[in-house]
């Protein structure tokens, strides 16, 4: 009896540890899940990108849902996106609130100008203060918050046609917006 | 002669990422030396999440930046090490820690190393007694051969 254990117990550890490590292969450590989701979304007062004299807030926002996307004209991933939140803002109807992410206001104002504008708000976030409330890492970065105002997903990266429809639009489902 | 140069060596090696870790900043954030290493320390403890194999002590990424500007901050306004810590974990998980909190869903993680000795000394002990017990049924075999 004891034989045996011992000769099937080094089969059993190395069966259990390659599940780890093949688990392992298809996780992307760079996608840090966020303690934020679920948690009420961080208020924020930004200058408006356009006009700094006049303040962006999400205070406001609450009661229906809408989308926080982070990003800068220094940042590959956002313009590899750009499109799909033109079509969100064209479709869908969910308002986006852009956090321009430690960026040149000149720089981002003809980015908008050349590529289209998606956002219904943009706060400038020069110092990078909201960015880190909001717990980003990298741009782009897009936060969905709910009709009660929590946040209910983080999508880390460019935004696509698929991640809108899989992880964005079930979410949205009995939110009423 | 050989091993003790080794053992230096070792020494050295594992003594001199902590010993040599300087800021990276250009200037000291704290003119008060304890307040300094204070800082350099929590530093150290985190995780800069843009740049994952580096403390923010270690990285001058722009998130690094910021976020040694935010310790700096948090720190001149009297806060202490635990609320700084929380303030990060807050917003970036436990990720953000290199020392994972103890908490129940991290027992296995912490607990790992001492279970793997542990194991591995339940098998030399194992081992050892079977040979034990080997050697003492041959030894048993030769007397009984021996006898007439």
């Amino acid at each position: 009896m004891m034989h045996k254990a011992l000769f099937v117990l080094p089969g059993v550890g190395f069966i259990l540890l390659a599940v780890f490590l093949v688990r392992g292969l298809f996780l992307d450590p760079s996608r840090i899940p966020s303690p934020l989701i679920g948690a009420p979304a961080p208020q924020f007062n930004l200058p408006d990108l356009g006009d700094p004299s006049r303040e962006v807030t999400n205070l406001s926002w609450t009661g229906s849902p809408y989308l926080v996307n982070v990003w800068g004209t220094w940042c590959a991933g956002c313009r590899e996106e750009h499109e799909v939140l033109l079509d969100i803002a064209r479709n869908h109807e969910l308002p986006i609130l852009g956090i321009n992410w430690k960026d040149q206001r000149e720089l981002a104002l003809r980015w908008l100008a050349e590529l289209g504008n998606p956002y219904s708000a943009v706060g400038a976030d020069l110092e990078g203060r909201v960015a880190i409330d909001w717990g980003v890492y990298g741009a782009p970065e897009t936060f969905l918050v709910g009709a009660d105002g929590r946040v209910l997903w983080k999508h880390i990266g460019p935004l696509t046609v698929e991640a809108w429809r899989d992880e964005f639009l079930p979410r949205l489902q009995g939110q009423g917006g | 002669m050989r091993l003790r140069g080794l053992c230096l060596t070792v020494w050295l090696a594992l003594s001199l990422p902590g010993g040599t870790a300087l800021a990276i900043d250009s200037e000291a954030a704290f003119a008060d030396p304890a307040m300094q290493a204070r800082y350099e320390n929590l530093n150290r403890e985190l995780r800069c999440l843009f740049c994952q194999n580096q403390s923010i002590a270690d990285s001058n990424a722009t998130l690094a930046q910021d976020l040694r500007r935010e310790v700096r901050d948090m720190m001149a306004e009297g806060r202490d090490d635990a609320d700084i810590r929380a303030f990060m974990t807050a917003r970036y998980g436990d990720f953000v820690l290199y020392d994972p909190p103890l908490a129940p869903r991290t027992w296995l993680l912490w607990a790992a190393p001492g279970l793997l000795v542990m194991i591995g000394i339940l098998a030399v002990v194992l081992v050892i007694r079977r040979r034990a017990r080997n050697l003492g049924d041959e030894t048993d075999g030769l007397q009984g051969e021996g006898e007439p």
